[in-house]
């Protein structure tokens, strides 16, 4: 459902995607790993014209995505997005963070909006914190108002970017079991990550960006544990033996 | 000459139709002031070129023109391009022009200071720009923009005295003819620098509750 066809973009004179080509299936998650600078983050942020690039195509269900068309929006409403950094609206309760998409871009009635996100609230295990404002909340419990925030636009794909690589080692778990429930409802989504061992587990796909370009791809278990590419095993002992 | 409390109630009454005529230019091109501000920050924070960059002249253009100098353009040059303003309403508009400009500024920061991610989590919902600065953006902005936006009204307040040039009947124009016309100056002076104090401090204690109150909430 996700594609992409040769795809070019540079930063100015810096070329930092050099001809990318890959597909995401409807109900496949699959993983962006890579050094950073390798263009990982670029690429996932193509997918929702928050980057746009400059040859190639990205499709979503056949629809090109061009950052500078008015279309954008509405493939922005289908493709959800998770940041590093959250980026929770910080003037807006846990709830209102949630229900913000449904009702003052998708229209929604505000009734079915609020159950719902409640819901999705509840689910991501924040039941008892949904009035609460960002800065009351740990950054595990920001993000995992994140991902209900990219839920209740009820997307066909979410992107995700580093989701945990800003959060305390000991609030990473809490964000990657919600992320696995996503994965066993076969949400699809496209994941930049360092969590080797979560990619492991919940990817069916695993893409190795090197330099711009794909220098690996394949199953999650051929890519982390069988890597053909020089460049994938130095990267891989170096992010699971760190010095 | 009669006693100082004799003398301070001669002359509060026509200080008082001054300070009054002080609060209403300040008030009435605050109000115009800050609208137009708005539409400079908004237009210059747009991201279109061909609004951003006439607000960035229109900004530039008018800072550097002393508020003297403009309210004499108004006043006395405009009657004969044909647009007669009365003297009250060459200062209001002379003033909110100018202040457009600083008010502008200080809204342009607080826009620019929000963080980057805010902008990219609004359009990842699918927000489209003026959604997104008004439901977003500008509600942060302004708790920013908020403590030199007040400094700005001070600034504001007290340059209305500006407006006495083109016989503006305010707090400093009338102090001027009383003063002249007593001899009194440092009574009438004294009176007329407290009265303006009367206004000054409550404004920066008003505003220093508001911050305080917004700082609350967040």
């Amino acid at each position: 459902m996700i594609r992409f066809e040769n795809v070019h973009k540079s930063f100015g004179r810096h070329e930092v995607l050099r001809g990318i080509d890959a597909e995401v299936d409807k109900g496949q998650v699959m993983c962006l790993i890579g050094a950073s600078g390798s263009g990982k983050s670029t690429m996932l942020r193509c997918v929702n014209g928050l980057e746009d690039y400059q040859s190639g195509r990205i499709s979503i269900d056949g629809e090109t995505v061009d950052a500078h068309a008015a279309s954008i929006h509405a493939i922005r409403t289908r493709v959800a997005m998770v940041f590093q950094r959250f980026n929770l609206f910080p003037h807006m309760t846990a709830l209102q963070n949630v229900m913000e998409g449904p009702i003052h871009v998708l229209g929604e009635n505000r009734d079915e909006v609020r159950a719902r996100a409640q819901e999705h609230l509840r689910r991501v295990g924040l039941a008892d914190k949904m009035d609460f404002y960002p800065s009351a909340l740990s950054g595990g419990q920001q993000q995992r108002v994140a991902i209900a925030r990219a839920l209740a636009m009820r997307p066909d794909a979410i992107l995700l970017d580093e989701p945990t690589s800003a959060l305390d080692p000991e609030m990473v778990g809490e964000v990657l079991s919600v992320l696995r429930d996503l994965a066993q409802e076969r949400m699809t989504m496209l994941i930049v990550t360092h969590e080797i061992q979560f990619a492991r587990e919940v990817a069916d796909g695993v893409i190795f960006l090197d330099q711009g370009r794909i220098a690996e791809r394949g199953s999650a278990d051929d890519v982390l544990s069988r890597p053909t590419h020089a460049r994938t095993q130095e990267f891989l002992r170096r992010v699971t033996h760190p010095v | 000459m009669s006693p100082l409390h004799e003398r301070i109630q001669e002359y509060l009454p026509l200080l008082v139709t001054g300070l009054w005529q002080t609060v209403a230019v300040t008030l009435l091109s605050l109000v115009l002031a800050s609208t137009l501000g708005l539409v400079w920050a908004l237009m210059r924070s747009s991201g279109t070129r061909w609004l951003s960059l006439p607000a960035r002249y229109m900004v530039e253009f008018l800072r550097g023109i002393p508020i003297l100098v403009v309210l004499f353009y108004i006043y006395f040059v405009m009657p004969e391009l044909g647009l007669d303003l009365s003297a009250f309403q060459a200062g209001v508009v002379g003033l909110a022009l100018t202040y457009s400009c600083y008010i502008g500024e200080t809204f342009r920061g607080g826009i620019e200071a929000v963080d980057r991610g805010q902008v990219e989590a609004a359009k990842s919902i699918g927000m489209k720009h003026g959604k997104m600065m008004r439901r977003i953006v500008l509600p942060q902005a302004v708790r920013i923009a908020l403590p030199p936006y007040g400094n700005n009204m001070v600034m504001l307040l007290k340059d209305s005295s500006q407006v006495s040039v083109i016989s503006v009947a305010e707090l400093t124009m009338q102090g001027k003819m009383l003063a002249s016309s007593t001899f009194d100056n440092m009574t009438v002076f004294t009176m007329v620098a407290a009265l303006y104090l009367c206004l000054t401090i409550p404004l920066n204690m008003l505003m220093r509750h508001v911050e305080l109150r917004m700082g609350a909430a967040s």
